[in-house]
């Protein structure tokens, strides 16, 4: 009796999932121009289960800016042309070609023929130049927009036919085509009337009918539960094939769960509930490593990230009377000799191993091991060393009390206090391990963990901090990515907010050397350029760098042609790709 | 009715845990914001009488552990070499009650995320947690007897005043006013002004329940007959509740002291996990145990739970000890009603 109570059962689920299947991809037809994957030639069905730690915030690929909808939107929209998160160079998408012209100010792009959207409308070049418009619209509000803007102008896309896009711009541009990559091709048949009527930052939000997100990446949206789950499913008319001429992607349906947090992304993924694990803290690799082989699943360390972690002390100049104690502390900021005393007296093999399990790269400068076209190789490494250390200190006036605290020479006790994010356990562990390690040159140092927005309301608009641990880094490789942290008008320009000019000779100097490698085209002599500036920044030390975490992901065994990268989306950018190796085997609905 | 033995073991259990904790430098191999950053994450120190040749030691010893290459946090012992135990050794930092040498470590409850020894960190946590607890307990009971006196003694406005006000602390979420109050502070606060706030706050939170119990017990006390005769001689009401009436509440005073500890232990506990008490590397109980809200912590690093079993263990020791004392004063009372 239980026996047959099962078996029903199991055919209602199994009739469920039947009901529940994604449309079969359309028969390629005559004209279309396909991309071809190199990829292994998979099968097609199944549900690609993902933990997600929080729930997008849009669905609009314009506006967004948080991760989860980056992700999202990442598998429904496409670019003309794409950065290959594993190589790191740019390879056609939708652009079937394109060609800089000789001054290097303007890019004809020739898109794939006979695409259609995932509803089923041809795509054209009215699409590019709509999006473009969109993109560049002040009103919109774009995140992209001053990526899109070069030298003050925004670039400027004219149609010359149907399938050919020029784009202008006022002066020539080193990323190049790098500039396309994630600015997703819009439907002007389904979003030209939102946007005349001004409400296009209204429009694809999570509540928007799953019709009117229309894409052309390889999924599109089936359902938004609040609070529990998106389920995106095949986009029948997606422009990629395999090998043997059939049309991608392979899964039927990507879910994405909104799980809460790390825990329970990590135990959902280690009960086989979901199949693809990205973004876990290094602390717990090597528990769920343990379990590999018992569980059925692959965890990979691909190395070092983009994301650098860093000690800086406030430099901002203050408004007089109003914070008189840390402008007092800030003399002893300011001398390069003190803080390269604290670079020096900081143990970072400790930190990689402490905070991230040994599963990090110590840092002596803004670009880290995992960015192999840019980093400047022969930057130096100082060796920890708290007598050297000192002997600094020594040099600058600083001198030692009875009681082996730290004094400077106007016999006031260094004292100061590192603020960081309570949420980030690793960043919270290098501020304890540097305060350790700084008492051991006689300053007292406290750390004082904050709520994230407490940190960065401190950081980008009171001033009020001493010293502060924060990352950044992630997006791209391109040194174009980091310009408005080193810039001194720069937007991230943190250790000194709102200078009018640069406050430093050195400074000055970065300034330079990053408008000329922002227009020098040869890569070479660009990465010369862009040498120097780590040279820098690495000497004159306004961030003190500190350690690099690796890029760890995991997958179920299931999961074929399964290629993370160091850049993200590290784990899902080629969702089109992937395939379950057998049949049924899916992950639970 | 607790027997003659189990209160031995539990009187024993209260002496042992607070002679530890207040001889913290003594009974601690290592002082709490030590990090030995090769041994970070380490399981307990096994120690061993027999080695790995079959020889039995009368003194026990521990081998030195080594990293296991490869993931993470493990490591092995290496049984080339022993290392006794050494009582009352003396090194920089004072004589401790046990030790080993180097490279040997004596980790008694493991280590934490830095390589701190657990075991020295939970005593000289019970420091900071004991301490707060006690300064906040004497702070309420001394606030509590003065209210509950008056409103007890005196009656009318000054009773409903003191009465009302208690409610309204009672009702009143206090984590989120510590929070609010938290907030308020400049954001380095050093630990000796946390400490004392972090009492202040708790005691002046928390003399509303002491204060309606000392009620209690004046408004019978000070209609017992010797008051009354008291009262008849022309004692004033200030005379009759100093020297008649409050003695009287001395019992309860006694019972809510061993009852209200533990309390503010675990208020300590809880502000401090939430990040609001001391902070690092001072250790407390509290800030301790907010490493705890990790899973992965829970799962991998069973050890890193001490300060919970201490917390627990002290916390029943106390509550315990209310216990035989308030049936001890029953008793006297009952003995006395009869006399």
């Amino acid at each position: 009796m239980r026996k047959l109570a099962l078996l029903i059962f199991a055919a209602i689920v199994g009739g469920a999932a039947y009901a529940s299947s994604a449309p079969a991809p359309e028969r390629i037809q005559k004209g279309e121009e396909l991309q071809i994957s190199s990829a292994d030639v998979g099968q097609y069905g199944g549900t690609l289960v993902v933990g997600q730690r929080a729930e997008p915030k849009t669905l609009n690929p314009v506006t967004a800016t948080d991760g989860p909808a980056r992700e999202v939107i990442g598998r429904m929209m496409a670019d003309l042309v794409h950065i290959n998160r594993v190589t790191q160079q740019t390879e056609p998408a939708l652009a079937s070609s394109w060609k800089l012209s000789k001054d290097g100010r303007s890019f004809t792009v020739k898109l794939r023929r006979g695409l259609r959207f995932s509803d089923g409308r041809p795509f054209s070049a009215d699409d590019v130049v709509f999006s473009f418009r969109v993109y560049l619209d002040e009103k919109v509000l774009s995140p992209n927009r001053d990526l899109l803007t070069i030298g003050g102008k925004p670039i400027v896309a004219v149609k010359i036919d149907d399938h050919t896009v020029r784009f202008d711009m006022s002066r020539p541009y080193a990323a190049a085509e790098r500039i396309f990559d994630s600015v997703a091709i819009l439907p002007e048949h389904v979003l030209l009337k939102t946007y005349e009527q001004g409400s296009f930052n209204q429009a694809l939000t999570l509540n928007a009918a799953p019709e009117a997100v229309v894409g052309l990446g390889p999924f599109r949206l089936k359902q938004y539960v609040p609070g529990q789950r998106l389920v995106l499913e095949r986009n029948p008319y997606y422009w990629k094939a395999d090998r043997n001429g059939n049309r991608l992607p392979y899964l039927d349906e990507i879910t994405f769960l909104f799980v809460g947090n790390e825990d329970a992304q990590i135990l959902r993924f280690q009960s086989g509930e979901t199949s693809v694990i990205s973004r876990f803290s290094p602390e717990n690799y090597s528990s769920m490593a343990r379990e590999q082989q018992s569980r059925g699943y692959d965890l990979v360390d691909l190395g070092p990230s983009l994301e650098y972690n860093f000690l800086f002390f406030n430099l901002n100049e203050l408004p007089p009377n109003k914070f008189s104690q840390i402008s007092q502390e800030q003399v002893w900021f300011r001398d390069l000799k003190f803080r390269e005393a604290v670079s020096l007296a900081i143990d970072r093999q400790s930190i990689v191993k402490l905070a991230y399990g040994g599963r990090g790269a110590a840092i002596w400068g803004n670009v880290t091991p995992g960015n192999k076209l840019w980093i400047n190789r022969e930057l130096r490494h100082p060796e920890r060393s708290i007598p050297q250390a000192k002997e600094l200190l020594m040099s600058a006036g600083f001198s030692w009390g009875q009681d082996g605290k730290l004094v400077d020479a106007k016999k006031k006790p260094v004292e100061f206090t590192i603020i960081t994010s309570s949420s980030n356990t690793q960043r919270l562990k290098m501020a304890t391990i540097i305060a350790d390690d700084l008492a051991q040159l006689g300053m007292n140092v406290h750390v004082v963990p904050l709520e994230f927005r407490a940190v960065v309301d401190r950081v980008f608009q009171s001033n009020d901090y001493e010293a502060c641990v924060l990352g950044l880094g992630g997006g791209d490789a391109d040194p174009n990515g980091d310009m408005n942290v080193w810039m001194s008008n720069g937007s991230t320009h943190i250790w000194n907010m709102h200078e009018s000019k640069p406050a430093t000779p050195w400074e000055a100097k970065l300034d330079e050397l990053l408008n000329q490698q922002l227009v020098t085209m040869d890569y070479k002599k660009r990465k010369r350029i862009y040498d120097e500036v780590q040279a820098i920044i690495a000497s004159n030390l306004p961030f003190i760098f500190l350690a690099s975490p690796d890029v760890l992901v995991g997958a179920t065994k299931q999961v074929a042609n399964f290629r993370p990268a160091s850049l993200e989306p590290y784990a899902l950018w080629n969702a089109d790709e992937l395939y379950f190796r057998q049949q049924g085997v899916t992950a639970a609905k | 009715m607790l027997s003659r033995r189990k209160m031995f073991i539990i009187v024993t259990a209260f002496a042992a845990a607070h002679c530890g904790i207040l001889f913290a430098g003594f009974f601690a191999p290592y002082t709490p914001a030590t990090q030995h950053r090769e041994y970070a994450y380490a399981a307990p120190t096994k120690l061993h009488f027999v080695d790995v040749a079959g020889h039995v030691h009368i003194r026990p010893f521990v081998y030195p552990s080594v990293p296991v290459e490869g993931d993470g946090f493990q490591y092995r012992e290496d049984p080339t070499s022993t290392y006794p135990i050494r009582l009352f050794s003396r090194n920089s930092d004072g004589t401790h009650l046990l030790s080993v040498d180097a490279p040997a470590h004596l980790f008694l409850f493991g280590t934490d995320g830095y390589g701190r020894d657990i075991f020295s960190r939970v005593l000289f946590g019970g420091r900071v947690s004991l301490l707060a607890a006690s300064v906040a307990t004497v702070l309420s009971l001394l606030i509590g007897v003065v209210l509950g006196g008056v409103a007890g003694q005196f009656g009318g406005l000054s009773d409903t005043l003191v009465m009302r006000g208690s409610e309204l602390i009672l009702a009143l979420p206090w984590i989120y006013l510590l929070l609010a109050l938290r907030a308020s502070l400049p954001l380095h606060v050093d630990p000796t002004k946390t400490l004392i706030l972090l009492s202040v706050v708790v005691g002046a939170m928390g003399w509303a329940r002491p204060a309606r119990l000392i009620r209690g017990v004046v408004l019978s006390a000070r209609e017992r007959p010797f008051v009354a005769a008291a009262r008849g001689f022309g004692a004033s009401e200030w005379y009759l509740l100093r020297c008649h009436v409050l003695p009287q509440t001395l019992g309860i005073i006694t019972t809510q002291a061993v009852v209200l500890i533990p309390q503010f232990i675990a208020a300590e506990a809880t502000l401090s996990f939430l990040g609001l008490g001391i902070g690092e590397p001072i250790p407390s109980w509290g800030n301790m145990l907010s490493a705890f809200q990790q899973f992965q912590t829970v799962s991998s690093y069973w050890w890193m739970a001490a300060p919970l079993v201490a917390l627990v263990t002290v916390s029943t020791t106390y509550f315990v000890l209310a216990d035989a004392l308030h049936q001890a004063g029953a008793r006297i009372n009952s003995g006395r009603s009869y006399a």
